[in-house]
């Protein structure tokens, strides 16, 4: 099987953030890491090639830092990378990104398509999906396990409230797998130094541009969510503690 | 993105004391590459997810949970960085090695186990081993199969450890070393499989062995009692007419001097690293911790003297990464153009670290009592909870003494330091001399100082030339005192060792923000700045007082009062404030949680 896992840098989850000037994303100048369910859809891609045999490509769409997950896919076992480079990419909504991807990889055939459940950073969990679409490849989401099968493959998704489904799916298809569900192998420093030497192809905005579109959705602003509330203590004896609570009950909260 | 950032000056080693060097000579953590940084990627996440789940049960010595996490660390590289590729080895460079040491210091018992097997333990087969010795244990320890060890000391003598007792004799048919005696403090005694034993041959010939657990006469004594790393093994080995095979030699006859020492100065160089790792992480608690505890209404983190605390920490390991990977800088460059395989490629590697003694010496010293600093203060942080041992403070505590005695005590690593260097002026290999004799000159002409620094930092470099002179000022005068006779004036060779200490390292902060300014801005590089300058406020008292000391003991009258006067003209400059570059630190890595630079 020829896998593509697509991948995303993303600030990291600890990092302190600031807003940028216009108020619409954060500064540039924070920590970055692989977005996690990626990393998992990157681990079970592997899995499945060291199973049934295949390839397994990395994609990524980002500026110069961002080459930084296609380095470590390739250092964990991937076999080549695409890295669609340009600043602009940060900026595109779930629609716009997919697109880019289809066009990036129209010469390409592959029989599975992973993207990360959702980005931790704008956390739309569309572009598996809007992609599936737009390959016209059907496509499922929260992927927890994957069987290869005559044919086809056999999923099984994560439902709310524990329960799970099981779905046969034909190839080619597109699915959006969720964290968590294998354990993550780590890039061992051959890996590392072997991945110095893997093809890694570059797509420019220009070569894409002609398939992109407005973006159809838009950040108008962001911002850090003011504290509000406030925690009061009263003090004194046991009875003018309650005398002042149902006072402040009465008359503050209105709730007797 | 960043790559073939090693810089290009071969440097002299020592050179830093009367050389400039400009920001493209040094080799800084922000000239790492992108493979430096996915290596000190998979390091940190095998310590996070490997070592400190398993601390307590290392802390229970169970050797075998030791065993299995350096196996593991073989598996992925990360023990085998030093190993050529031929027998199994990741075969990286030097910066890699030492990002490693860095990175995988959350315990330090680990650590030493660690650096025990894959430093002194392995490098001597690799730069001192025929290709047999190399063909039959190198692919073993790569693979983590094997453990290795490294036994120079023994009960009565381990500073001076030339005066070994150990002694091998050659078997009657030629086929056999025998050897008799006792070695002591051997790290991982009992759970490794192969040991480089040092012992004198015919009780003169001071030589190096290979030693397998399993060979006739072998044995392990009991395990020491220890302060801290006592998770880490470590016991005498009794050789009671030992019976080591003719081949397993390790080098030459007479010459185990060359081993001994050559493994000391990368183990003192892994040191350095880790010890700044060891901090960082120790300040990570305690950043925490100080945003955790309350007391008056608010987190002990908004205090001042807290802040303080967690400033002095954060500049401690700031300063240790700019050493560190400075010094190991200087040793790629040389080693990059080495061919691996030409026949001398150990010797000249070797070399190419010996280089550099002076700047490792200086490394384990500072790196060693940095961390001391910063684990007792983070005891402080923890108030009384940082004197039981339910937190981490107090295990940090207690491993980082260990530090300043091993892998040469700090002692005999200032002697080193100064004497090193003095043998170098002498042999001319260093232009030591002339530049203390210009010094002298410029200095007694009057107080013109030449032209004053622009740029950057300025005051902070020209504080560093005017340390630096004071420094070979103070050199000449006890040279002049004492001549040949300073060997045997320890305080004074102390003194001046701390002065060369603090210039190196001041220099190496001021080279390292200098970098970053050049390619970020100075607007970016506020905390940078800040860290630097509040180090160099407190470094250059330290030199002035060094300084004032070794004149004092070596001049009096009028001739004490004129060096006086010569030096207090190189130690005049406006103080900065210092408190408020501290609050400016402190408040940056409480914000972050952790140190972020
Ligand atoms: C936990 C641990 C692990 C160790 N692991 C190993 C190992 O794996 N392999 C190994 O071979 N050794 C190992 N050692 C031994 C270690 O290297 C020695 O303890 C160290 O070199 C100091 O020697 P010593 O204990 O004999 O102290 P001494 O040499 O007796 O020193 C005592 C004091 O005198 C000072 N002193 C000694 N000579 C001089 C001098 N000329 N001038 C001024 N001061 C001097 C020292 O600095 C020190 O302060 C280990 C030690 C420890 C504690
Ligand atoms: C072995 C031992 C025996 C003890 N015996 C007794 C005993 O017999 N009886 C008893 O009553 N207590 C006892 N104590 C408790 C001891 O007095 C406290 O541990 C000590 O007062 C520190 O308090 P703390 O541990 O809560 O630290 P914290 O108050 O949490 O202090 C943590 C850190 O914050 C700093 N800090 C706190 N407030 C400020 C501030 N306003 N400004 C700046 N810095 C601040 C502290 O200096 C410290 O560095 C004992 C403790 C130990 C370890």
């Amino acid at each position: 099987m020829k896998i593509l896992v697509c991948m995303k840098q993303v600030p990291q989850k600890d990092a302190p953030l600031k807003l940028n000037e216009t108020g619409t994303w954060i500064r540039e100048d924070v920590s970055y890491e692989v977005n996690e369910p990626d990393a998992y859809a990157l681990e079970e891609a592997l899995r499945q090639k060291e199973k049934h045999g295949g390839e397994v490509v990395v994609i990524t769409a980002g500026p110069a830092r961002s080459q930084q997950v296609l380095r470590e896919g390739l250092a964990k076992g991937a076999d080549s990378a695409i890295h669609l480079e340009d600043p602009g990419f940060v900026g595109l909504d779930a629609f716009n990104t997919a697109k880019a991807f289809a066009a990036a990889i129209k010469e390409e055939n592959f029989d599975l398509i992973f993207t990360g459940l959702q980005s931790d950073d704008y956390g739309y969990a569309q572009t598996g999906v809007v992609l599936a679409e737009i390959m016209g490849w059907p496509h499922a989401t929260i992927i927890m396990q994957i069987d290869k099968q005559d044919g086809g493959i056999k999923v099984k998704r994560e439902l709310e409230a524990g329960f799970f489904q099981h779905v046969d799916m034909p190839l080619p298809a597109v699915l959006t797998i969720q964290s968590g569900i294998n354990k993550l192998r780590y890039a061992t420093l051959i890996g590392i130094k072997q991945a110095k030497n893997k093809p890694l192809r570059k797509v420019t905005m220009d070569e894409v541009r002609s398939s992109l579109g407005d973006n159809m959705q838009k950040i108008e602003k962001l911002y850090i969510p003011q504290k509000t509330k406030k925690t009061e203590m009263l003090t004194g004896s046991p009875a003018e503690i309650a005398k002042q609570l149902v006072e402040k009950l009465k008359n503050e909260v209105r709730v007797l | 993105m960043a790559t073939a950032a090693i810089p290009k000056t071969k440097i002299i080693g020592g050179s830093f004391l009367i050389e400039d060097r400009t920001t493209a000579e040094v080799f800084t953590p922000e000239d790492f590459t992108d493979e430096h940084r996915q290596i000190a990627q998979t390091t940190e996440e095998f310590a996070r997810n490997e070592i400190v789940p398993n601390i307590e049960k290392i802390e229970h010595k169970d050797w075998q949970v030791t065993r299995d996490l350096l196996k593991k660390a073989a598996e992925l590289g990360l023990a085998t960085v030093d190993i050529p590729e031929e027998y199994g080895g990741a075969d990286m460079d030097k910066i890699s090695s030492c990002i490693i040491a860095d990175r995988i210091a959350v315990s330090g018992s680990f650590s030493v186990s660690f650096g025990g097997h894959v430093g002194i333990g392995t490098l001597p087969i690799v730069y001192f081993g025929t290709k047999e010795q190399k063909a039959k244990y190198l692919p073993k320890l790569a693979s983590g199969d094997w453990i290795a060890a490294y036994a120079l000391s023994e009960n009565t003598s381990a500073s001076d450890a030339m005066n070994a007792r150990t002694k091998a004799v050659l078997s009657k048919d030629g086929k056999h070393w025998v050897l008799n005696g006792e070695k002591m403090w051997i790290t991982n005694a009992h759970f490794a499989d192969v040991f480089i034993v040092f012992a004198k041959v015919d009780g003169e010939k001071f030589s190096a062995f290979i030693v397998e657990k399993d060979f006739p006469g072998f044995s392990v004594g009991a395990e020491e009692k220890k302060m801290g790393i006592r998770g880490s093994s470590t016991a005498p080995l009794i050789l009671n007419d030992c019976q080591v095979p003719a081949e397993n030699l390790l080098g030459e006859i007479g010459k185990g001097h060359v081993i001994a020492f050559n493994s000391l100065n990368i183990g003192r160089f892994k040191l350095g690293a880790g010890v700044v790792g060891g901090a960082r992480n120790a300040l990570t608690n305690a950043i925490s911790y100080a945003k955790e505890r309350k007391a008056w209404g608010k987190s002990i983190s908004d205090f001042g003297l807290i802040k303080e605390k967690l400033a002095n920490m954060a500049i401690g390991v700031y300063v240790g990464e700019a050493l560190a990977y400075r010094t190991v800088g200087m040793i790629e460059t040389i080693l990059a153009d080495i061919d691996k395989n030409a026949p001398d490629a150990s010797t000249q590697i070797r070399k190419g670290i010996e280089e550099y003694a002076v700047e490792c010496s200086i490394l384990k010293v500072w790196g060693s009592e940095m961390i001391d600093s910063v684990v007792d203060e983070v005891v402080q942080i923890y108030g009384g909870y940082g004197f039981v041992e339910e937190y981490p403070a107090e295990r940090s505590y207690r491993d980082a003494r260990v530090n300043r005695i091993f892998e040469g005590t700090n002692e005999i690593n200032r002697m080193i330091i100064t004497g090193w260097l003095m043998k170098r002026a002498m042999s001319g290999q260093l232009a030591l001399m002339p530049a203390i004799k210009q010094l002298m000159d410029e200095v007694l002409a009057g107080p013109s100082m030449g032209e004053p620094l622009e740029g950057p930092l300025a005051a902070e470099r020209t504080i560093i030339a005017n340390a630096k002179k004071a420094g070979l000022m103070v050199s000449g005068v006890a040279m002049q005192k004492y001549m040949m006779g300073q060997q045997d004036q320890q305080e004074i060779m102390g003194a001046m060792a701390n002065m060369i200490i603090e210039a190196y390292a001041m220099e190496s902060a001021v080279l390292r923000t200098q970098k970053l300014i050049e390619n970020k801005g100075e607007a970016a590089c506020e905390t940078a700045i800040a860290m630097t300058r509040a180090y160099i406020s407190g470094s250059v008292d330290k030199v002035e007082s060094e300084a004032k000391r070794v004149l004092a003991a070596c001049a009096e009258g009028d001739m004490l009062r004129t060096q006086m006067a010569i030096l207090r003209r190189l130690f005049k400059y406006e103080p900065i404030n210092s408190i408020s570059a501290r609050q400016h630190v402190a408040d940056r890595v409480i914000e972050a949680g952790k140190y972020v630079f």
